[in-house]
């Protein structure tokens, strides 16, 4: 059907030189467009059994007894595995193992795993699982975040001093804002095939944004040593954050050890919504202080974010949300109190913007009230505080190195053109639709403003790396790496930064697994573009200049090495000399926070701003975005084209989280685990997008490039809450806003 | 029970043995991969097939009444292995990212240049609006199907 798992994935772009700074197309769009891609649901083996998962139905509970009995008694069932058949360490986790593999005897959240069944085809496997018999003693779950805090269940807590703390300003505005848990929903849902080698180890092919990780967690639980595991990259339909963490992989590796056969999984939709951790919800109270003139003198934050029953990234997430609790402002007073609490609820971890899109929207609600209290214009406002190169980060005190174009962000977005007032009657131009609800005299529009900040790469003292190889072989230069292309457009990047360095036009990116090279990180934190891209670049560069060195030559292409206008070697016997280059490119050293939340924790960062328009229609609650302008701080775009993918496909999940976007949890349990019921942006919900990107040079990055996947989505949804606000005067201080806090609240 | 049909241009036969759907049959039995199930409730259009000329969401068709019926999946859209004017057009314009939605929305771009010769913006618009996209926001996508 596919291409068969033992080949690598392989993307191969002949032709012209298709380096930085051009639109190059994708690589692997054509076998997208034509259905061939090989996505971890394509893959098949011969001999395959299918695996599916026994989920807890309560979010707090003893497990009494579990009785495969029943299960094994179906025809066509090969095995069911409990917490007693996990070979090694029990516990998994990104950033903690606390996480059983499988429930041994406590259940912690609703939908946790607790046994795994192979049976001969997904049906028999369903039913199967279905069938396993477990008895619970049910347990209060503890649910209320807030009680967990005074419980002191919490997997961080965070706190930030920093100024001094008798410095007040006369100007004061507070706030309680909050923020739903919003889906990743990625289109394509979790999916895996592992495969005994035979000689006790595994090849596993599933859905993941960093291979490295999954392998260590892998070896780890199944008690193997590391040579025995390998972590394939497959072809996978999105991630955006849910697939940092292991879900299905340690299950089908045990799985297909145990029944000898290779062992495939897919999970359906709404298993895919209880299989993997979501945009952590959050609750955060602020106070701003400003003097007469609009200068920001001191702000105070209290953020609450639910991670749920197991720790996933909730620290990481919830430092970043500490650290960006200002936003792209100055101000050299700051109380910051972070906690992330332990609860019975889904586990929450990484969602593109990683805690900085929780903050973003209560800091710029705040300096949107702090500018109605100084009676000044709130862009005027955001001038006056804006955050540049050579300031320290509010938060932090960090002292900010590398380019961070804040009042270009801001300028330049306000500069650009308006949209004209709208007075169609055409239902697809009206809040209420094709459903013909909405009468344009109810509709007010309305024009709102966000910035946002974050840091790109890894934080807080980790040693971020990546590595990649270089290699010119018969068929072309190639790219060795494991660092994973989930849509984003890394493979088309990678291969654009090669092609510029060597002069060669025939590059092919490979993703490799575990086994063959070393770690790329993971594909999160705005990172691979800097670090996979930068290990390219060192390695690419070395390379060439080796072989330039070697023949004394002046330069390379597809031809081979140029002297005086003469080929002096040509490729094809270059190729045959074995050139490689293996780079590991880091970025500049982070430190650990000190007791007061102070240090040099990031490497880098960047800023962005929206500018929502939208159409309310006020007796409704309807809204209708029209259009997004945005400015991002993108250091060098590398694919202009591909930047305005990631910079509108961004701004759509924002607008998704400020209007329509949120898993309800209900003691514990999720209600809506289902594309009918957690409704995503379609096309009729997504507005026009104009962006500018604000290109200076200076950061460490490949060229200067700037990671560029996140920034998007962390201003766009407070840009669309402040203009719903602007159009009906209401206050609206938790997203998603929903037509009854319009309509029953009775703005404007 | 055998179901008989024509699919992409070529008469074939499928065993059906549980009651299931167009779209698992024609992933798991015919080998066609290319339709891709995000969803299977009719809510994201990712498996989307032209039947009998009309567009319709595979995960909702059984596939036993597929029988006698004409199915064009995204296998078979181009001609021998060239790119079809619409996915040339996606490509181009950079409308696919991970591509999962890939297949239904050039199924979908197929069945309303067929019927519509040349569609406004809002018309391509109101044709995509059963098609989820979680990468592109959409924009790429249309801007593609627009300048055709
Ligand atoms: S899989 Fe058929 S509509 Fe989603
Ligand atoms: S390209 Fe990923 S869902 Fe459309």
């Amino acid at each position: 059907m596919t291409a068969p798992p033992s080949t690598t994935l392989t993307d191969h772009v002949t032709g012209t030189v298709n380096g930085i700074g051009e639109s190059t197309v994708r690589p692997d769009g054509i076998p997208k467009l034509q259905g061939s891609f090989a996505y971890a649901s394509d893959l098949e083996t011969e001999g395959m059994l299918w695996a599916a998962t026994v989920r807890s139905p309560h979010p707090h509970a003893r497990i009494v007894d579990i009785d495969p009995g029943p299960a094994l008694a179906i025809g066509g069932v090969h095995a069911v595995l409990t917490a007693e058949d996990v070979p090694g360490r029990l516990l998994f986790g990104l950033e903690h193992p606390d996480q059983p593999v499988l429930a041994s005897d406590v259940v912690r959240y609703w939908g946790e795993p607790v046994a795994i069944v192979a049976a001969e085809d997904p049906e028999t496997a369903r039913i199967a699982a279905a069938a396993v018999t477990v008895e619970y003693v049910v347990l209060d779950p503890l649910v209320d975040p807030e009680e967990a805090d005074t419980r002191d269940e919490v997997f961080r807590r965070i706190r930030i001093r920093r100024g001094d703390q008798d410095v007040r300003g006369s100007v004061v505005v507070e706030g309680v804002y909050e923020v739903g848990m919003q889906d990743q929903a990625p289109l394509g849902t979790e999916a895996g095939l592992a495969i005994p080698d035979g000689e006790g180890g595994v090849d596993l092919y599933a859905t993941t944004q960093y291979v490295h990780a999954d392998h260590s967690q892998i070896v780890a639980s199944l008690d193997l040593t590391a040579e025995m595991v390998r972590s394939h990259p497959t072809g996978i339909g999105g991630a955006f954050g849910a697939r940092e963490d292991v879900n299905l992989h340690i299950h089908l590796c045990m799985l297909a050890l145990y029944t000898r056969r290779p062992v495939k999984q897919v999970y359906q939709r709404s298993e895919s919504f209880t299989g993997h951790v979501h945009r952590h919800p959050a609750r955060l109270r602020y106070r701003h202080e400003a003097d007469e003139d609009g200068r920001l003198v001191r702000v105070e934050a209290d953020v609450l974010i639910d991670g749920g029953a197991y720790a996933s990234t909730t620290s990481a997430v919830l430092g970043n949300a500490c650290y960006f609790a200002v936003g792209p402002y100055k101000c050299d007073n700051v109380n910051v109190d972070g906690v992330g609490v332990r609860t019975n609820n889904p586990p929450c971890g990484a969602m593109r913007g990683f805690g900085a899109v929780q903050v973003c929207f209560a800091h710029e609600a705040q300096m949107d009230r702090l500018a109605a209290a100084l009676d000044m214009d709130p862009l005027e406002l955001r001038r006056r505080n804006a955050l540049a190169t050579g300031d320290a980060l509010a938060t932090t005190g960090q002292r900010i190195d590398t380019p961070l174009p804040t009042r270009e962000v801001i300028d330049s977005l306000v500069a650009m053109p308006m949209p004209e007032d709208d007075d169609s009657e055409d239902p697809l131009r009206l809040p209420g639709g094709t459903g013909l609800t909405t009468e344009r005299r109810d509709v007010r529009r309305g024009v709102g403003y966000a910035f946002g900040i974050k840091n790109l790469g890894f934080s807080e003292g980790s040693d971020d790396y990546a590595q990649a190889r270089v290699l010119l072989s018969p068929q072309g230069a190639i790219v060795e790496t494991a660092a994973i292309e989930v849509g984003q457009g890394l493979v088309t990047v990678v291969g654009q930064i090669a092609r510029s360095a060597l002069g060669i036009g025939n590059v092919e990116v490979r993703h490799i697994d575990t086994s063959r090279i070393g770690s790329a990180g993971s594909t999160s934190a705005s990172r691979q573009t800097q670090l996979t891209g930068g290990a390219v670049l060192a390695a690419a560069t070395a390379l060439r200049d080796r072989v330039l060195t070697e023949f004394a030559g002046e330069y390379l292409d597809d031809d081979g090495v140029w002297r005086d206008g003469e080929l002096v070697v040509p490729y094809a016997e270059l190729a045959s000399g074995g050139w490689e280059e293996t780079t590991t490119f880091r970025h500049p050293p982070t430190e650990e926070p000190d007791e007061n939340g102070q240090g040099t924790l990031h490497a880098d960062f960047a800023v962005a701003g929206h500018r929502a328009i939208v159409d309310v229609d006020v007796g409704l609650g309807l809204v209708r975005v029209v259009r997004i302008d945005t400015a991002q701080d993108v250091g060098k775009a590398l694919n202009p084209e591909s930047v305005r993918g990631q910079i509108e496909g961004g701004i759509l999940q924002g607008v998704g989280l400020a209007m329509m976007e949120e898993l309800i949890v209900e003691g514990g349990v999720i209600r809506n685990p289902t594309f009918t019921d957690y409704l995503l942006p379609t096309v009729l919900d997504a507005p026009d997008v104009e962006a500018l990107l604000i290109e200076q040079e200076g950061s460490w990055g490949p060229h200067g490039a700037k990671g560029v996947g996140e920034p998007p989505t962390i201003s766009s949804t407070a840009a669309v809450a402040a203009a719903i606000r602007e159009a009906t005067g209401l206050a609206l201080p938790r997203v998603p806003i929903r037509p009854e806090h319009v309509a029953l609240e009775g703005g404007v | 029970m055998i179901v008989m049909f024509e699919l992409n241009g070529k008469s074939v036969s499928a065993r059906v043995v549980h009651p299931t759907s167009l779209l698992a049959m024609l992933r798991d039995e015919l080998r066609l991969p290319g339709s891709k199930n995000a969803c299977e409730e009719g809510e994201c259009g990712s498996c989307s097939v032209i039947l009998d000329g009309d567009l319709v969401c595979s995960c909702l068709v059984m596939a036993a009444d597929v029988e006698r019926s004409v199915v064009t999946t995204v296998e078979g859209v181009g001609d021998d292995g060239k790119l079809h004017p619409v996915q040339q057009a996606m490509l181009d314009s950079g409308g696919v990212q991970c591509g999962f939605c890939t297949p239904g929305i050039v199924m979908t771009a197929v069945d309303l240049f067929d019927r519509v010769e040349s569609p406004s913006p809002d018309d391509i618009r109101e044709a995509l609006a059963g098609n989820i996209c979680r990468c592109t926001g959409y924009g790429a996508i249309l801007r593609g199907l627009e300048a055709l």
